[in-house]
Order: structure tokens, then sequence, then C-alpha cells
């Protein structure tokens, strides 16, 4: 580029900018940091794979933005918020780091992005679940992307509830993240003409949930909701399918399952579960070529929080060359400037609190029958328009939105 | 219908015997490591990934060699069993007579070598496997429903803690092992082959545990941690019961098993931490646990 | 040469070889805290305070463990109940300066330390590992359960806040001089402990604990005692922790954490003084430096790997082994 287009590039990029900060890219390198579990229980949700995502978008931008190289640096966060908060904070001061990728346990992500407000620096969180983490501990320096708690929490009663089921009974993690799913199922569903009629809340993480699905049984409710995720929700589904719950008439609906999960259950344990995903990889021949590719170097179809990270990424990259800065608020508010047209959503925009909003959908897990292949899980029933998928900010304690 | 503290009388029943079943499966697990301490002294951590080893190795033996159920039943504790005669043969009997929490601590260095490594190897997602088309279905009791799964894990997991416990506790062999894990000059004196036997009596309580592993197989997510957390739980069992009493785990795993149970039912939230409540509470009233000898 | 003569010669080349030791010991001692001093100006503030309180930490736990004999399994307990203490108290009251929350979390830690010493103490070996286990897990349940912990979320925002209302602690250089005396305050405090007579009891205890009742000891209320002052100080590693990273977490509180204490002390060398701090300032490296690399998945065998290795290769630890060696050879 030559010397006279970067300077109009800079001079076009400040006149968009609020505040002014200086228009140019810090040291000549655009440095992210990904920052996820890469050995624990989070493992598969974003770990060595949404790395490889990151590296893929990188590589597809030409690893070059104005002339300055891209670099990569990666930690395991060990699911501490202890290391999270110490990680970032060296990125940021000592690194040189402008952006931090990845971040998937809420107590990792709203450790590391306090760090980040604090250095005025961006985090692109794709990992993690908890709406919390634009609502309460919302910063002006990170953007939620993939999905949160309360989209998924939103599309999957509403549809079930529309079609008869009723009464509800809920099978809830006993931590924060549990209860905050359980208050967003039960406004739905009350909301839609639904009856909560129990709740259990159990420990975390539980082995066996052969009581509580026999209690769920007892109880006679049309739907049996799972409040919680991970081994605990493929623990219940399987223990369901053991005790023929859905054969005696009650529909099990997942709230927070991901694709790696359904690929653990198998369609035979699977089938017929109801569940709301922010993207699915054989969607539309973009999503599934890009699927292709990612296959290709991981041999597993992407997960929707992969394909967020690959999304983000280029959308923060794209933001970089069209301001020709690195800065964070420069970066941000051109990232919420631009709709996000891509693989993984249409007409997304980014909101002040910084959560992303785009269709979500509704699907359901194929049968044996209908499966021609060890990935093909879900189809899609119908689509959750973004408007409706996220909390609307009427209803937000975001601090960037209440302005306290 | 008949209520006891606002639970239904038939919800009771069901609990019960999913406490049971549960119970067995305790009762399995904290066996092999009642048969190691109690013989061996050694407190050994790696239970917990030898169970998942048993768990992974009969989904990956049906996944590569298409190995059924009812072999990899009887193969993968025997392969488990191999591994933990190299563990003992090459680690562990390197600090014989040591501090026994030595033992403890090599023992948990090696079950976050195991974990780690199948961990990047497999992921934590959980890998499939059904359950052997056999158990399939179940029978409603009238208050329950029972899967035939489950039926049969309380018969299988009672059957060999039974015969195990026989074997230790009535027969010759039994003998020999307990006496040779107490007086090895003078077993060895007889001509019988105590290294042998340290190293056969290790391998069997975890093949103990790898059994457990695949009966937990098509009902529980396979995962590389699915031992990490159980782990605890188990041991907390056999202090209940008191260290090395063969019997005493048997009876305290089931036990425990009703304890959780009833817990899941009247304040769930608090299932996962009554065990340890119970250990406390036991080892106020008798130090050596329920069934210890004093020490 | 008289018998006497050689006698006092003897005793003054051992005289004098004390004297050189001694100043060996001083000028060791010297360079380490002048090392100490600088180190922020090298490394990262934030990190050098972290090994710090893990330090702490061992150093707590050593006291019981190395120079009692009493393996408690329930350490994170301490670590965590000091943490969330004084999270708790320096967020939602305003008026608190830093070292009241610090002094706070430390109490709580200590009164919890009594409440565990008094249920467990009778317990022998392995009992006393398993009865520690179990309550530590009940206090995780009561952390998970108790909603100003933040539950997993953890809680965050801590404010560092002004020592005695005068020294911004916001400053890292300000915050690491401070934690450095408080470390420094608290391993000489261990060192006075172990070399009293007090100290020498405890060894007793744990060499031989049925000579040491037969010799008239109260050896219960000398066990109590450690216990107590190990669960301070673990406290206060805690409570200092969450003013150095502005947050506490379930992961001071989980089992996990009490093992990995375990695994400072004796890679460092248990019974030791300068053991645990070697022994954490090495797996808080490994853990960080493996986790930025290219190892970065392989973090858990390989500090796996590290246990299996310290136990049959030198179970007494580096600083034990280099001991053993100075003994052997210069001795």
């Amino acid at each position: 580029m030559t010397m006279m287009k970067k300077l109009l590039t800079s001079a076009v990029a400040s006149a968009l900018m609020v505040g002014g900060a200086q228009a140019e890219i810090s040291d000549n390198v655009v440095k992210i940091g990904y920052l996820a579990d890469m050995s624990g229980t989070y493992r598969d949700l974003a770990g060595p794979n949404g790395l490889t995502a990151l590296e893929m978008a990188v590589k597809d931008f030409g690893g070059k933005v104005d002339g300055a190289k891209i670099e990569i640096v990666t930690a395991d966060d060990r699911n501490s918020p202890d290391v999270a908060s110490s990680t970032v904070r060296r990125w940021v001061e000592n690194d040189k780091v402008d952006m931090v990728a990845g971040l998937v346990a809420s107590s990792v992500t709203i450790a590391a992005t306090k760090v980040l407000e604090e250095a005025d620096k961006l985090g692109l969180v794709n990992g993690s679940a908890a709406s919390s983490i634009t609502n309460e501990y919302c910063t002006p320096n990170h953007i939620h992307y993939a999905y949160d708690t309360y989209a998924l929490s939103i599309g999957t009663p509403t549809a079930i509830v529309k079609e008869g089921g009723k009464t509800w009974y809920i099978l809830t993690a006993d931590y924060a993240f549990g209860h905050a799913m359980e208050k967003d199922v039960t406004r739905v569903v009350e909301a839609n003409g639904g009856e909560i009629i129990g709740s259990i809340r159990h420990p975390f993480p539980t082995p066996d949930f052969s009581s509580f699905i026999l209690q769920a049984q007892a109880s006679g409710a049309d739907v049996i909701a799972l409040a919680n995720a991970g081994a605990d929700t493929t623990n219940a589904i399987t223990t369901a399918a053991e005790f023929g719950v859905t054969q005696s008439g009650q529909t099990i609906a997942g709230l927070v399952v991901f694709l790696s999960d359904v690929h653990a259950l198998g369609t035979e344990v699977a089938q017929g579960l109801q569940l709301t995903t922010g993207w699915y990889w054989d969607m539309n021949d973009e999503t599934r070529a890009w699927s292709d590719r990612f296959m290709e170097e991981t041999g597993a179809r992407p997960t929707m929080v992969h394909a967020g990270i690959y999304s983000s990424t280029l959308q923060y990259l794209n933001a970089i060359k069209a301001t020709g800065s690195d800065d964070a608020q420069t970066v941000r508010k051109q990232m919420m400037d631009t709709p996000i047209n891509d693989m993984f959503a249409k007409n997304g925009r980014i909101r002040e609190d910084g959560r992303m909003v785009h269709d979500m959908y509704l699907a359901e897990v194929k049968t044996p029958e209908e499966s021609t292949g060890e990935w093909d899980l879900y189809k899609i029933i119908s689509t959750i328009p973004a408007d409706e998928a996220f909390r609307p900010l009427a209803e937000s304690d975001c601090k960037l939105v209440t302005g306290k | 219908m008949s209520m006891i503290f606002g639970v239904p009388m038939a919800v009771l029943y069901g609990q019960l015997l999913i406490g049971v079943i549960n119970g067995a499966f305790y009762a399995l697990l904290s066996l092999g490591l009642a048969v190691i301490f109690g013989l061996l002294k050694i407190i050994n951590f790696a239970h917990g990934a030898m169970y998942m080893l048993g768990a992974m190795a009969t989904v990956i033996l049906f996944d590569n060699l298409g190995v059924n159920y009812w072999v990899a039943l009887f193969l993968a504790p025997v392969l488990v069993g191999i591994v933990g005669v190299l563990v003992e043969y090459f680690l562990l009997r390197r600090i014989a007579g040591q501090d026994h929490i030595y033992s403890l601590l090599l023992t948990f260095g090696v079950a976050l070598i195991m974990q780690g490594i199948l961990t990047n190897i497999y992921g934590v997602s959980g890998l499939r496997y059904s359950i052997p088309d056999v158990f399939k279905g179940g029978v409603n009791l009238g208050f329950m429903f029972l899967p035939f799964y489950r039926a049969w894990v309380i018969v299988a997991a009672l059957l060999l803690c039974f015969v195990t416990w026989f074997m230790i506790e009535k027969t010759k062999l039994g003998a020999y092992l307990r006496a040779g894990t107490e007086d090895s000059q003078l077993m060895q004196g007889f001509g019988i082959n105590v290294p042998l036997l340290v190293s056969l009596t290790y391998g069997f309580g975890v093949m103990l545990a790898a059994f457990a592993g695949v009966l937990a197989a098509p009902i529980y997510s396979v995962t590389p941690v699915m031992g990490s957390h159980i782990l605890i739980v188990v041991f907390a069992v056999v202090v209940i019961g008191g260290l090395g009493s063969i019997g005493g785990a048997i009876i305290t795993g089931i036990l425990m098993g009703v304890v959780e149970g009833l817990t899941k039912t009247f304040y769930p939230p608090a299932s996962s931490a009554v065990i340890f409540l119970v250990m406390v509470i036991v080892l106020m009233i008798r130090p050596n646990g329920l069934f210890g000898k004093e020490a | 040469m008289s018998q006497i003569d050689i006698q006092s010669d003897i005793q003054q080349t051992i005289l004098k070889q004390q004297k050189i030791d001694s100043r060996r010991k001083w000028i060791l001692n010297g360079v380490l805290l002048v090392l100490l001093l600088l180190a922020p100006f090298v490394m990262y503030p934030v990190f050098l305070m972290k090994i710090l309180c893990f330090a702490l930490f061992a150093v707590a736990f050593n006291l019981l463990f190395g120079f009692t004999g009493l393996l408690s399994f329930g350490h994170a307990a301490f670590l965590a109940t000091g943490g969330y203490t004084t999270g708790y108290l320096l967020s939602n009251f305003s008026g608190l300066t830093t070292e009241m929350g610090v002094i706070a979390g430390t109490l709580m830690a200590t009164v919890l330390g009594l409440g565990f010493a008094l249920l467990s103490i009778r317990r022998q070996g392995i009992y006393f590992a398993m009865v520690t286990l179990a309550l530590a897990q009940l206090v995780f349940f009561f952390f998970v359960q108790a909603s100003f912990t933040g539950g997993e979320d953890g809680m965050h925002g801590v404010p560092r806040g002004e020592l005695f209302g005068l020294i911004n602690l916001e400053d890292n250089l300000n915050l690491y001089y401070v934690v450095l005396t408080v470390f420094l305050g608290c391993y000489l405090l261990v060192q006075r402990i172990v070399s009293s007579p007090y100290g020498h009891v405890l060894k007793a205890i744990k060499q031989n604990e049925p000579r040491a009742i037969s010799l008239g000891y109260k050896v219960d209320r000398y066990k109590i005692l450690a216990f107590v002052m190990s669960a301070a100080l673990a406290g206060l590693a805690g409570s200092m922790k969450s003013v150095v990273f502005e947050l506490a977490s379930l992961n001071d509180a989980h089992w996990h954490m009490s093992g990995e204490v375990i695994l400072m002390t004796l890679i460092g060398g248990m019974g030791t003084l300068l053991g645990p701090v070697l022994g954490a300032t090495l797996v808080v490296n490994i853990e960080y430096q493996l986790g930025q690399g290219p190892l970065r998945d392989w973090v858990d065998p390989i500090l796996g790997g590290i246990f299996v290795i310290t136990v049959l290769a030198f179970r007494s630890g580096i600083v034990g082994e280099v001991q053993k060696f100075v003994r052997k050879n210069m001795g």
C-alpha cells in the first residue's frame, strides 16, 4: 500500500472515530491471543480445534493487514481465572497483544475481560455460554459472538410449548449458570402459556442421573428440560433414553447442547431431541464448504463455537483494515457499524452491550434412519429471528446501556 | 398414595432400588481399592483412571476391532490388569516399604498421565457405546421402570463382589495371599514367589475397577476424565467401611449408594456432599471405620 | 600435645567452621533478598506475586506435613476461605483498608483451621488425610452453594485498595513489596517456630509419637497448634492472592489444589525451609510456561510425570537431596 493511500485511509478512519485515538496499527503487528481450555472439561468446545479455526481466519485474510503482520499466541487457561487474569495481563502489558479470542469458562471470561477493560484491548468471546457476560459483566472491551444461554433457553421452550408441551419439569445444574437458565426457561414457558410443575437442583457434576430422571418421570410432566451442560447433559440424555422417557410420551429438551455432545451420544440415543443452535455446518453451500475445509484440518465437523471464532476473527481483521487502526474502541465501533454477512450469520449485528445478535435455529436430532453419516445429526426446524433470540436492551443491566 | 415427608412411597421405592444399583457400582470399585490396600498397603489413587481405562477399552475395542460387549467384559479387565501389573512392576515396587503416602502420590501421578494422554487422543465429549441388544428395554415394576441393563449391573457387580470376598477370605489362595503380604520372607521360604503375588494382586484389584468400567460404558458418558470425580467418592466409601476390610467395602458401598439415593430424593443439591458428611461422622465415632480392625 | 589441647583445637575448628557456615548462610540469604527486591524490574510483578502467594501456601502446608508429619488433604479449604472472606469484605465495605480485609480473611481461616483440627487431630496417617479431605469437600460444597462467592463465575472485581489507607496498591510495584514483606515475615516466623523448643517437640512427634507421649508431652495440643498456625498462614496466602488477582474462585477450594500443594512441597523438599518455596516456584512456572508453549495440551500428563519421578527418584525433594549431597561430600 502506498504511503498516500495509507494516509488517506487513516484520515477517513479518524474522521469516523469518536474521541480520535491514533489511527495506526501499534508496533506494526496485530497480535491475537488465543486463550481457551486446551486440556480440561471444556476442551472440545473451543480448544485445539478453535485454534485451527482462528488460524484459518488469519490465513484466509492473507496473514497481513495493512502491511502489518498478524501473529497468534496461545495459552491453556486450565479453567482457572487466576491463570486467565495473569496470562491476559502479561499478554497486553508485555507482549503487546491486541485482541484475545476463545474464552470459554465463564469465570475465565469475566476475569479476562476485566483485565482487557483496564488495558483497553479487545476480547472476542465465543466459548462462554453465560448471558451475564453482556449483562452485569459487560465491558466496552469485549464482544460476545456465537450464542448465549438467553438465546438457547428461548428457542426450544417456545417451540415446544406451542406444539402442546404444556407442563414442564426442569433438571437444573446447581450453580449460577444452571440457576440463570432455569429462570429464563421458566419465564419463557409461562409467557407462552405453559406451566413449571417441578424442578430439581442436582450437584455439578453428577455421574448418575437415574434418580433424577425417575423423579422427573414420576412428575408426569410433558417436557423434561435439562438446564445443565457438557457431561451432565449427555449423561442425563443417555439415562433418559435408557429409562424409556420418550417412549412413555415425555419430551426431552436440551438447553445447552453442542454438536460435539450429540456426536458423542449418537442418533440412536439422542434422536428426537430438540435444541437451539446458533449455527449448523450443513445449512447451505457456504457453511458446507467452510466445514469441509475445517474437517480436512481437524478431522471433525465444526461446532457453532468454532464457526464463531472464524467469523469473528475475520470481522475483526476487516475492521482493522477498514479503519487502519488496531485501537480497541476504533475497531469495536467499526465492527458495530458493519453488518455481519458471512458463512456464520446473515445480517448479524453487534449491539452496544457487546452482544452479537443473529438468527438462531431450532434443530431436532435426526433418527438413525434419517441420518446419512456420522456427522449428519440435525434437521433445522425453524429460524428464531435475531430480535427475538437475544435479551432485549430494554431488559439489560449492562452499564453501557443503562449508563450507570 | 401414602407419602413420606412429601414424597410418594412409590417414588421412594424407586429411589431405594436406584440407590442399591449405584451402591453395587460403589461396592465393586471400593472392593478393588480395599483389596489393594488391605493386602498391599498401597493407596491406589489411580483407581479412577483404571475404571476409566476399562470403559475406554470397551469402546475402543468395539470401534476398532468389533469386539462385542461380552468379550469386552473379559478382555478389557484383563488388558487393564496387565497395565496394572506393569505399573506395579516398574513403579510401585520401587517404593515398597516406604510411607503409604508415597504410593498415593505416585498413583495420583500415574492417573494424571493416563487421563492426559487419552484426553489428547479422544477428547472429552465422550465416546459412543450402546447397550447390548439383549438388555434393551426394561420392565415396569409398578413403582418404576427398571431397565434390564440396570438389573444386569446389579447382578453382575454383586456376584463378582461375592466371588472376590469368598476367594480372599475363605479359600487357600486367599490365605496364601494374606500370609504372603503379611510376612513375605516366611512365604518366600515356603517357595512362593511373593513379588509375583504382589503384582498379580495389584493387577486383580485394578481388574475389578476395569470391570466396573465395562459395566458403566453403555450407561455413562465415556470420557478420559470419568474416573477423576468418582475416585474420591469411592475413597470415602472405603474409608467409611474401614480401610482394608473386604467385606466392609462391599457392604458400605451398597449402604452409601442408598444414602446418596435418599439424599437425591429429599435434598438433591447435597447428594455429592453427603458421603463426606457421613465419613466425618463415622470417623468421629469409629476411628477405624465401620468394619475396620483396631489399629 | 595434650588431650585437652587437641579437644580445644577441634572445638575451635568446629566454631570456625560454624562461623564460616553462618557467614555463608548470611551471604546466601543476602543475595536472595537482593534478587527478590530487584525481581519485579526484570520479571512480571503479578506473576512474581502469584509465586510468592503459592510459596507461602506451600510453606504453611509444610509446617504441618514436613515438620509435624501430618498429611492434610484439605488445605485448599483454608486458601479459599481466606480468599473469599477478604474478597467479600473488601468488595462490600468500602471503609475497610486492605490490611483489615487480609487480617479478617486470615482470622476466618484460623477459626476454620481450629475446627478442622479438633475434628481430625486424633486420627492417624491415611485416616487423617481422608478426614481433612472430607471436611474440605464440605467446605467446597458450601462455597458452591453460597451466593456471595458467585458460584462457578467466581468473585470478581475485588478492589486492591490502599494499605493503611495510605499506599496505593493498584500499583503493581507497591503491592509486590507489600506481598514480599508479608511473605518474608511469615517465612522467618516459620523458621523461628521450627527451631524453637516447640518446633523440636513437633519433630519429635513426627519421628516417634508414642515416645513423645511417654515423655509427658500433650501431643494433641502441640498438633492442634501446628494445624491452626498452618491453616492461618494458608488463609493469609489466599487473602493476599485475592488482592493480587482482584478475584477469588472455586479453583482455590477444589481438592486438586490440595493435591497441588502436596506436589509443590514434595518436589522442593518437605521438612526443609526453602524446599516448599522452590517447589512452588517450579510448579507455578512449569504450569505457566508449558501452558504457553507447544506442549500446552500436555500440562497434566507432564505434572503427573513429575509426581512419578519425584516419588521414585528424589523423595526428599530438590533441597533435601542437595542437603544430603552436601552432608555426604563436604561434611
